[in-house]
């Protein structure tokens, strides 16, 4: 029971001191502590990264002059093309051995953006294999795009697989 | 002679596990009190430490904010060297930001606890609790964006650890992670977003703060001076015994290891990482969607009966208004009586159905003379003439010498428990539900004594009717006790539910002062 006036005694405002302090204990303990290793030590992580348009799902076709007649004026473009992408294939092989094989599709309500693919392999530091394949076209078995690779990762150190759209190829960084 | 109020089924009756929850809360309140007091004990004021904290967070927050240079490639340098180089101002105001921080998750989370605790959940709070929990989310997503500013190693990994976590929602035409893919990647423009969910969220978290007290008057957005100063010294001093500083700058090619993590705000990423993004998102939107159904879950605590208004016992003195702890009474023009006069008018969805309004009525006092005491705000469940009919009952039957009142509330220590030969207790809504002519009218009606007991200062469980009566018995505020009374032969006692055992050492005392003291001897 208290009338809730401050009329503390020395045993009351040591406790205040003390219950202070363990509140800034509480905040300053676990606002730095215990630290957080988000990789193993001797770890490296490998980040296989696109986002890739892929080629049209079929070929363009010419128009005949009677299929021009019946459009509008304004949309008689000789040539058609599809606006559906093809989906994307992606396998990666780390010293041989297959650890990711993911078909990515297009975005977009027509299919017609980007395939994204994005996903992270912790791996030991140290030299590896990588084999990276990708098919980016419907119409061709197989793979388009093939890069095979030996890396060495040190510790901590992250490795980007990517895809440049600029020179069509598979990028290791 | 225990007179208790049976109509009050609506109140909360918690289950068993809250039960035991809430018992061992207010054992830890209780010892708190008694090195605080109970008016300046923090487990009683966790809404308004919170608030203490936002405003030392946008305090800091607006220095650091000059401070910063908000690009990708500069912002690291400037808050480095604001700790290195400036850390008399700017080193200990960037502490102060971060722990306070801290410490408002702390206590937002406590806050969340106590209420659920008590109930306050349900019923007239249901708005309050609904309109709280999204300030959970504002407040995590600034706090977590604000370590993206810092850019080091473990703003990185948390912006990284975010982004892999949104992307797990297919809301980002290309994964939003790709933004961190590589350094050139964060462009000043990234950067630009990283500020604006540092300091669009606390303007959502000020607009939705304004919400969250939307229903209550007199709001604590300040705690009691003590306890702010406490507190303030108590973060102050952890600034600078160990101030914050940058880890090393952000470094995309690499991951960043052995981080001096700062678990109470970024945890969502170590548990991400440990079960999955998409688990974390269950969990997150489970424990949400629960937070915001519990106040529709079926269980006890119904709807309150309303204060009803009687136009013709009201004067319009506006008390019942200044008094309501929940902005329940508003004034409307009076319709039948002179232009100008004003009536009370109750708001039911946001009456708590503390009586404390009857309380504040001049017209509840039980002196005039009228048969039927009606009052110009009265609660259905508990009228005031059913008290003062209680009252004359009770003091014409008890047999005792120098009987003694008490006059108790629901929610405080029972006082029915104290009911003997010369004993007649009687328990209100809440303690500021008494009009403080009861005092006098029982004295002069052959009561030797008279005790009033309500929740500890701070503890009241509508707020403001402990706070409200012990002004109204000093006479400081209105309706009071009037100064003929004497002061030796009334008594209050501030105790929670719990607290019986003192309850009846504090009554014990009063029978041995009164026995000794020139109070009246009734000879039946």
């Amino acid at each position: 029971m208290s009338d809730g006036k401050p009329q503390l005694g020395a045993t009351a405002w040591a406790g205040q001191v003390l219950l202070y302090a363990l509140f800034a204990l509480l905040v300053g303990v676990f606002s730095n502590w215990p630290t957080y290793r988000h990789l193993a030590e001797g770890q490296s992580l490998i980040k296989l990264s696109f986002s890739h348009t892929g080629k049209p799902v079929s070929e363009c076709h010419t128009q005949s002059a009677e299929q021009l007649a019946k459009l509008p004026p304004n949309m008689r473009a000789p040539v058609r093309c599809p606006r559906e992408r093809s989906p994307i294939v992606v396998e990666l092989d780390i010293d041989g051995t297959a650890v990711f094989r993911h078909t990515a599709l297009p975005s977009g309500l027509a299919k017609d953006g980007a395939a994204s693919v994005y996903h992270r392999f912790p791996i030991v530091s140290g030299s590896h294999r990588l084999v990276v394949r990708v098919n980016d076209d419907l119409r061709r078995t197989g793979f388009t795009h093939v890069r095979e690779d030996s890396v060495t990762l040190s510790p901590a150190q992250i490795l980007v697989i990517d895809f440049d759209p600029a020179t069509q190829t598979i990028t290791l960084q | 002679m225990a007179q208790s109020d049976p109509l009050a089924t609506h109140r909360h009756a918690p289950g068993r596990l809250r039960g035991l929850a809430l018992n061992a809360w207010r054992v830890l309140e209780h010892r708190f009190d008694a090195v605080f007091g109970s008016a300046c004990n923090p487990l009683r004021h966790l809404g308004a430490l919170g608030f203490l904290m936002f405003w030392l967070l946008a305090i800091s927050g607006i220095y650091l904010y000059a401070a910063i240079d908000t690009s990708a490639t500069g912002a690291w340098h400037s808050i480095d060297s604001l700790s290195r180089e400036q850390w008399w101002l700017g080193g200990v105001l960037r502490s102060l930001h971060r722990y306070a921080a801290d410490a408002f998750f702390i206590v937002m989370l406590a806050h969340l606890l106590r209420e659920w605790l008590f109930g306050h959940e349900r019923g007239f709070r249901r708005f309050s609790w609904l309109t709280g929990i999204p300030l959970l989310i504002f407040a995590s997503v600034s706090a977590i964006g604000g370590f993206w500013l810092n850019w080091d190693q473990l703003g990185q990994f948390s912006a990284v650890a975010t982004a892999e976590w949104l992307d797990w929602l297919p809301i980002f035409g290309s994964p939003f992670t790709r933004n961190f893919i590589r350094g050139a990647a964060v462009s000043d423009r990234l950067f630009s977003l990283f500020v604006f969910v540092h300091l669009g969220m606390p303007l959502l978290l000020v607009f939705g703060l304004w919400f969250h007290i939307q229903r209550i008057s007199r709001a604590a957005v300040f705690p009691p001076r003590p306890l702010a100063l406490g507190t303030l010294a108590a973060l102050l001093a952890l600034a600078l015994a160990r101030p914050v500083m940058s880890q090393a700058a952000a470094d995309l090619a690499i991951v960043p290891t052995a981080l001096e993590y700062d678990w109470l705000l970024l945890a969502v990423h170590p548990l991400t990482y440990a079960i999955s993004a998409g688990g974390v998102w269950m969990l997150l939107a489970g424990t949400l969607g629960l937070l915001l159904a519990l106040p529709f879950l079926p269980g006890k605590g119904g709807t309150a009966p309303v204060a009803v208004v009687s136009p013709a016992d009201c004067n319009g003195c506006r008390r019942c208004f200044d008094d309501c702890p929940y902005a329940a009474v508003t004034m409307i023009s009076h319709p039948i009586r002179r232009m100008g006069r004003e009536l009370a008018q109750v708001d039911p969805v946001l009456c708590a159905s503390c009586g404390i309004c009857t309380g504040a009525c001049p017209s509840s006092t039980p002196f005039r003379s009228t048969a039927t005491l009606t009052t110009g705000i009265d609660m259905p469940q508990a009228p005031i003439d059913a008290l003062r009919g209680r009252l004359r009952r009770a003091l014409a039957v008890m047999k005792a010498p120098q009987p003694i009142v008490v006059f108790g509330c629901d929610h405080g220590a029972r006082v029915t428990s104290l009911a003997t030969d010369d004993v007649a207790a009687f328990s209100l809504l809440c303690i500021g539900a008494l009009p403080p002519a009861f005092v006098e009218y029982a004295l002069r009606d052959g009561a030797a004594a008279v005790m009033v007991s309500g929740c500890r200062a701070g503890g009241c469980e509508f707020r403001l009717g402990q706070r409200w009566t012990e002004q109204r018995l000093a006479g400081t505020r209105e309706p009071h006790v009037r100064a003929s009374v004497p002061r030796e032969r009334l008594v209050t006692v501030w105790a929670d539910r719990g607290d019986e055992g003192a309850l009846h050492a504090e009554l014990d005392q009063l029978r041995m002062r009164v026995r000794t003291s020139s109070a009246p001897v009734r000879h039946v």
